[in-house]
């Protein structure tokens, strides 16, 4: 694909060149280089080398806040995808954290022959059946694990949580033991082929696993297979977010919260929030539970402020000031617990939190958790 | 069919173990051609990409191999290559990659007959392990 072809797919030709996006730019508040206009621009006016060699073009969060701003409807995150991939062709990628070993990971997985262990952590505890129609996907969580290990993040409590839930919901799902990445980072770093690759294997196995509904606990993986999967490949099931299950089906099977007082506030996943308008479930599952008081942030629902990176890409000293804000929000509320629905965010809050250096002396802290952990503690147990 | 010749990829401390390699050149100590080595200034500035890099690109093992604790000129370089292996193990253990393809060494200047004892022994490991789950990720064929 080449840029005039992208420009004509994302109506980015309709541009006013208004700067709305970058007024609005959660990057371009903090990081003086970085101009989503301006990058339109470049590309506009036939400098697209200048665009795809720019390193600033890895900087965006994809977070969709200037795509909702614009009068003119320009698709400014899958302009900047598609631009990547082109990038990517040349040589070109942005700098990966955490040493670029969660991207090698998902190049790896494209191997058809590897045996992965993924599942080593399921223990007895957590009813699952080979049989069920429900498919549960575990994602990314036992990778995640082992690097995040040491700001305090297990991931994979995330996905415990999630599936005593289910458990506790009356389902009981189907795990697959050589699931593969479902590829949103290789796909927003602009490394389709890889992307593919993964695709058409997941797809092939779902397909042989014959499930009618995946249900996620991270928003990522149900964006991607929500939205990008169907571009690629045929899932032919229902697909839905933790959240979306539990409002819905809050209050069956004799489910019973108990007590838990808290005022907690709310972060919206990118992904969840501004991608798929996911905004209600999650709050209707926060106010069911008695005790807990909801309370919201500054910026709520479709203006929450991105948790500071995507697809682990160009974390730099303005991501963290993106989180220092958001949390100072969330400390400026007077909870006492911030719930959010996307491990990724979590993971990135409670890294700021660990920064020791000396800016980060003043760091607001507070107690980040996912929506799942929340439900799971307040589910009374020997029902 | 030709026998399987594994590949080996070593990352190697410019100080000891890149030292100790030289050493079993100049020496004629013997052994098997199948390692690349790679030159670092440090093991301690070993990142778990180069390392999954390598097996991405087709290596079937992994030797890491810097000072030992006492020997390192830039203090503590072992013992932050020992933290990011033992990351990087579990990392590989989830992936599905048998434990023994990644080798943790620490092989000092004048042990060049170490050296070769390694990779005579890594190659008859691999040997029995055959080729690597990654390998059919690798592009070009890359001659031994």
């Amino acid at each position: 694909m080449n840029l005039e072809d992208i420009i004509r797919e994302t109506k980015t030709y309709n541009c006013l060149e208004c700067g709305k996006c970058t007024s609005i730019c959660p990057v371009a508040k903090y990081d003086p280089a970085y101009s989503p206009r301006g990058l339109i621009e470049s590309a506009l006016l036939g400098f697209g080398d200048e665009l795809v060699f720019n390193k600033e073009l890895f900087s965006c969060l994809t977070c969709y806040t200037c795509q909702q701003e614009c009068p003119s409807d320009v698709d400014f995150p899958v302009f900047v995808r598609k631009a990547r991939s082109i990038a990517q062709d040349k040589g070109q990628h942005g700098v990966c954290a955490h040493s670029g070993q969660l991207q090698a990971v998902q190049r790896l997985m494209t191997s058809p022959a590897i045996k992965q262990k993924r599942l080593e952590w399921l223990s007895k505890e957590y009813r699952v059946s080979d049989k069920s129609d429900v498919l549960f996907w575990v994602g990314c969580a036992p990778y995640f694990t082992p690097i995040f290990e040491d700001i305090g993040f297990n991931a994979l409590d995330v996905t415990k949580a999630a599936l005593q839930t289910l458990n506790s919901l009356g389902i009981e799902p189907k795990l697959l033991a050589n699931e593969k990445c479902c590829g949103h980072d290789a796909l927003w770093t602009g490394d389709v082929e890889t992307f593919k690759k993964l695709a058409e294997y997941n797809a092939a196995q779902i397909k042989e696993a014959g499930v009618k509904k995946i249900v996620f606990s991270c928003p990522e993986g149900y964006r991607t297979f929500k939205l990008d999967y169907p571009n690629y490949v045929d899932l032919g099931c229902e697909v839905q977010h933790i959240s979306e299950l539990l409002a819905e089906k809050i209050g069956e099977n004799g489910v019973k919260f108990k007590e838990i007082r808290k005022k907690v506030t709310y972060q919206d996943p990118c992904r969840l929030g501004r991608h798929l308008g996911v905004y209600d479930a999650p709050r209707k599952v926060l106010e069911s539970i008695p005790g807990i008081e909801l309370v919201e942030m500054k910026h709520s629902g479709p203006e929450s402020i991105c948790c500071g990176t995507s697809a682990w890409t160009n974390c730099d000293s303005y991501s963290d000031m993106l989180r220092v804000e958001r949390l100072s929000e969330a400390v400026e509320t007077g909870a006492e617990l911030l719930i959010t629905a996307c491990p990724k965010c979590q993971t990135h809050f409670r890294c700021a939190m660990t920064d020791k250096g000396e800016e980060h002396r003043s760091t607001p802290k507070i107690e980040v958790m996912d929506l799942a952990s929340l439900v799971a503690n307040a589910i009374e147990k020997g029902r | 069919m030709a026998e399987f010749e594994p590949k080996i990829v070593a990352f190697a401390c410019n100080w000891c173990t890149y030292a100790a390699a030289d050493l079993a050149g100049t020496a004629r100590v013997q052994y098997p051609p199948n390692v690349y080595i790679v030159r670092m200034m440090c093991s301690g500035m070993i990142n778990p990409e180069y390392v999954l890099r390598a097996f991405e690109k087709g290596a079937d093992g992994v030797i890491i191999s810097g000072c030992k604790y006492t020997d390192c000129h830039y203090m503590d370089g072992p013992v932050k290559c020992d933290a990011m292996v033992e990351k990087l193990r579990k990392e590989l253990h989830v992936l599905g990659l048998e434990d023994e393809r990644l080798r943790r060494e620490m092989i000092s200047t004048s042990e060049g007959t170490v050296f070769a004892r390694v990779v005579t022994e890594f190659v008859e490991q691999l040997k029995k392990l055959g080729p690597s789950p990654f390998s059919s990720l690798r592009k070009e064929k890359v001659a031994v």
